[in-house]
């Protein structure tokens, strides 16, 4: 017998009668301003949120914040004029001397300041580990309360590769001492983006 | 109502005055209350040391002692949870079923039972309030703060109602003290240190008294405070609702 | 004051008490480790208050595992095809040896002898880096707490904050002789950033990586790796090979349950809402090797315990260490086992319980544990329920087994207990030097209880008619 059907006739034999799956019992909480808890939540563990109407505002956002000859990669396509580097090589370690990765998320988690990131986003699945700084851009209404809602947005799709990025790496392993930017990006930048069609201070709604 | 007094082993040998408080309040409460003269210890030691299959006999001892009774009270949170979750007797499991239905702590049979609303008791002094453990978590006398619940506690309730009694609040409401059955000689040096934390945490708060449901606890808190000459006592919660005026 | 001196029972180091014993020689120390976990209990505490469904999350994260547990063959079955559908290579190990093996059979054919790990306990529980370090494997753990207590040499002390008993110079002074760092520099940014550094080299040069999984999820074959650091995702993204080794008890059933248990996770382990990184494996990079090795090592049998098969549902936050008043103040190597603290105690007795039998006695049965469990494992029940099975085999010494047989006779014999009770008490009062010694170690520290003139009974009897 292979360890395999070994380890499985054990199982069988041995798991105890059924035990339903419980009912789903989450309530979602109403009328809470998503974005800006989003931003609370993310801003309180290491990130920085910078609302912004329009990409030309990110691009020059994006422009300010790193203004140096570094590399940069930019998966955005509306973000123009950007001085980027989009080739996509496909060996990761090419990657290493990134200092600013710009890739869209799909949507944010306002519970936890988490940002869901696929494999498409990526370009290669290393860049937004590997770089020096991160910045990530979310459509404003893409805001989910907690992680309930965010895994119904998800379904059963086939990203591949897909992560939730909250904030900058980081590590307490030194007597608890916070530090950012551990072996990942030293720093979160999150750009969240109005739609075209809303107005400046709009308050977001639960859907 | 027919009231049964069961006191744990060392209450009767080390501690008496907390029997005799407990007895003394229940009967200012109105009632009457037995002591069945036979009876020996709930089996808590032998049980948690893993000897469980040691107390049959101790089992068969409690269940003729304390049957035929509405309640039993214990001043002792750990012996009747020990009860209340292990007594069993092989032939008879109907009587054992019956006592662990009605075996009940002082504190909890004050508030749940009697609904006592009104103590006439006073203790002008500084009290910290020490949850011992199975009495909190095991027979949920009170909250405990590993739950995301409501806040509650039988006997704060108690307390609350003894004139000129000011308790205190703590950095660490319900750690354990460290006694734990044979725990507080078995691990002597881990005992010993979570004994004193909780010691040094009632006496920063300028406790003058430390007072809890267990005498077990206060015992162990009680050596440690005797050893470094402090001011600070102990005393059972029994003692200070029946401190009379 | 009694001095306090050590009280080691056997040569090594396989007993809870005499290694607290020695933990607790250095006090300003204990009282530094039992705060800094405490401190990790409050961010706990905070981030769970802070969700007025926790209470009700936890009971549905416990029936879902409840769930697998009762399924966990088709389960198993199923996560298979989704992940070989995935492209993904299942492997099974029926043991630790044969889990290494495999491993290095994977490394072997990779052609590499350089390579990262991740975190994974279940890595530590097959001494996986023993294992392949003898055969000439490079095993660089990247976790930063890993990678510190791996350059010195020890096993991690805690399964989520592997080097917690580390003070910062004492890191310092590692970090100095190992990777060059000025001596006498502890500043944890610096010391981090000289770690990333060095770390960054491993990663770049190493082809294959292993990570622990944190779920498996039966449903889409896909694996679930948590870090902070993002050293999982650095590690396999630039490498050729990905092992994943995960114990067959992490499978959940479907991916919307990862909902639950990522709002449970964090929030039990460190008191964030999340990790920085939760990273989904469904498919392997294009042209990247993917293997998952499944390893039973003794949990299909735990399986058919009724007692002790709760430990099964653990999702490895270490709630449970941080609340242990236990753990606090003895340290996790105290518990001489992979995983140490309240969970250790439950899981290490069943894998050797000679050597692990006194792990259930490290504990006042507080039940804190219980209640800070995300899965609602029963673990107070369980450490009594081991002392039992521990006794009933044997595993308790020859004294101790006399005294509870003693003890059980004076109690079921009304007599024999009110006569041993007046001959101790007069033994106490009248000769205490008879009790009172550095044999007796409750005197040790404190004051015995001062003998009253009479026992409850006497009194009562004096005071109150017989009730009988």
């Amino acid at each position: 017998m292979t360890s395999r059907e070994a380890i499985l006739k054990a199982v069988k034999k041995n798991q105890p009668g059924h035990a339903p799956l419980p009912p789903q019992t989450y309530v979602p909480v109403e009328g809470q301003d998503l974005a800006l808890r989003f931003t609370d939540v993310l801003t309180s563990i290491g990130g920085k949120v910078i609302a912004v109407q329009s990409w030309e505002e990110m691009r020059q956002s994006v422009q300010s914040l790193f203004p140096g000859q570094e590399r940069r990669v930019n998966l955005v396509p509306e973000l123009r004029n950007i001085d980027i580097d989009t080739s996509i090589d496909h060996d990761p370690h090419t990657f290493e001397n990134v200092h600013v990765a710009i890739l869209k998320g799909h949507f944010g988690v306002a519970e936890n300041g988490a940002v869901w990131v696929t494999e498409e986003n990526m370009g290669d699945r290393a860049l937004p580990f590997i770089c020096e700084h991160l910045v990530l851009a979310v459509e404003g209404r893409a805001i989910y309360p907690t992680l309930h809602e965010a895994y119904n947005q998800i379904g059963n799709a086939n990203y591949n590769f897909g992560t939730f990025i909250a904030g900058p790496s980081k590590t307490a392993d030194i007597e608890q001492s916070l530090v950012l930017g551990a072996h990942g990006p030293k720093s979160l930048t999150l750009f969240l983006k109005e739609t075209s069609n809303t107005h400046a201070h709009h308050s977001y709604s639960g859907t | 109502m027919k009231v049964a007094l069961f006191v744990p082993c060392y209450i009767d040998q080390l501690y008496p005055r907390v029997a005799i408080a407990t007895l003394e309040l229940l009967e200012k409460l109105g009632l009457e209350v037995a002591f069945p003269q036979n009876q020996t210890c709930c089996g808590q030691p032998m049980a948690n040391s893993g000897f469980e299959h040691l107390t049959r006999t101790t089992n068969t001892l409690f269940i003729k002692n304390f049957s035929g009774y509405d309640y039993v009270v214990s001043p002792s949170g750990s012996c009747v949870l020990h009860i209340k979750e292990h007594l069993s007797l092989y032939q008879n499991n109907e009587a054992a079923a019956k006592i662990r239905a009605g075996v009940l702590e002082l504190t909890e049979f004050l508030t749940d039972v009697l609904s006592v609303e009104k103590i006439s008791s006073r203790f002008d002094y500084k009290v910290g309030l020490h949850q011992s453990c199975h009495g909190q978590r095991g027979l949920k006398l009170s909250q405990m703060s590993e739950l995301v619940a409501s806040d509650f506690s039988k006997p704060r309730h108690l307390l609350n109602m003894v004139e000129g009694l000011e308790l205190i609040t703590l950095d660490r409401n319900d750690e354990c003290c460290g006694f734990g059955g044979t725990f507080c000689v078995a691990e002597e040096a881990v005992s010993v240190k979570m004994g004193k934390d909780r010691i040094a945490d009632h006496i920063n708060h300028n406790a003058d008294y430390i007072t809890g449901n267990d005498m077990s606890c206060l015992m162990h808190l009680e050596g440690i405070l005797r050893r470094q000459d402090s001011k600070t006592k102990v005393i059972h919660i029994a003692e200070i609702l029946n401190a009379g005026r | 004051m009694e001095k306090n001196t050590t009280n080691v029972l056997d040569a090594s180091s396989f007993d809870h008490a005499a290694l607290a014993d020695k933990f607790n020689a250095d006090e300003p120390r204990v009282d530094w480790h039992d705060k800094t976990l405490w401190f990790v209990r409050e961010k706990r505490d905070k981030a769970a208050s802070q969700l007025p469904e926790w209470e009700t999350l936890r009971e549905t994260a416990s029936q879902i595992k409840n769930n697998v547990l009762s399924n966990l063959h088709d389960y198993l079955l199923e996560f298979e095809e989704n992940a070989r559908k995935n492209g993904i290579t299942v492997h099974w190990a029926a043991n630790a040896d044969e889990h290494n093996k495999i491993v290095h059979r994977i490394i072997e054919e990779a052609g590499t002898t350089h390579i990262v790990k991740s975190k994974s306990m279940l890595t530590e529980e097959c001494h996986l880096n023993t294992y392949l370090k003898s055969r000439g494997i490079e095993v660089v753990d990247t976790d930063l707490g890993e990678r510190i207590v791996q350059l010195a040499g020890e096993a991690p002390s805690h399964i989520v904050l592997p080097c917690i008993h580390w003070k910062k110079e004492e890191i310092g002074s590692l970090f100095s002789r190992h990777l060059g760092t000025p001596e006498g520099n502890s500043d944890p940014q610096f010391l981090t950033a000289a770690a990333r550094a060095n770390l960054r080299q491993h990663f770049m040069t190493s082809r294959l990586a292993i990570t622990g999984v944190n779920f498996a999820i039966a449903e889409t074959g896909e694996i679930v790796v948590t870090t902070n650091e993002g050293n999982a995702d650095l590690g396999v993204h630039l490498a050729d090979v990905h092992i994943a080794c995960v114990g067959i008890e992490k499978i959940i059933p479907a991916r919307n349950h990862l909902g639950v248990f990522l709002r449970l996770l964090a929030r039990s382990a460190t008191g964030q809402p999340i990790t920085t990184y939760s990273s989904h494996f469904q498919r392997p990079r294009a042209g990247q090797q993917m293997h998952i090795v499944l390893v039973d090592n003794g949990r299909s049998q735990r399986l058919g315990s009724d007692d002790f098969r709760n430990v099964l549902k653990c999702i490895r936050c270490g709630a449970c260490m941080n609340t242990c008043p236990v753990y606090r103040r003895s340290g996790g190597h105290s518990y001489h086992y992979a995983i140490a603290g309240p969970i250790g105690a439950i899981l290490a007795p069943g894998i050797d319980m000679k050597k692990h039998a006194d792990l259930p006695f490290a504990s006042t049965l507080c039940g804190s544990c219980s209640n800070v469990c995300p899965v609602k494992i029963d673990i107070h029940d369980q450490l009594y329920k081991w002392r039992q099975v521990i006794v009933k085999n044997g595993h308790v010494g020859f004294m101790k087994r006399l005294n509870m047989q003693v003890m059980a006779i004076v109690f079921s014999n009304p007599l024999i207990y009110k006569v041993s009770g007046g001959l101790g008490r007069a033994l106490l009062k009248y000769f205490p030097f008879v009790i009172n010694n550095r044999f007796n170690p409750w005197y040790k520290q404190r004051e015995m209880p001062t003998v009253p003139n009479q026992s409850f009974r006497g009194w009562f009897r004096q005071n109150r008619h017989t009730n009988d």
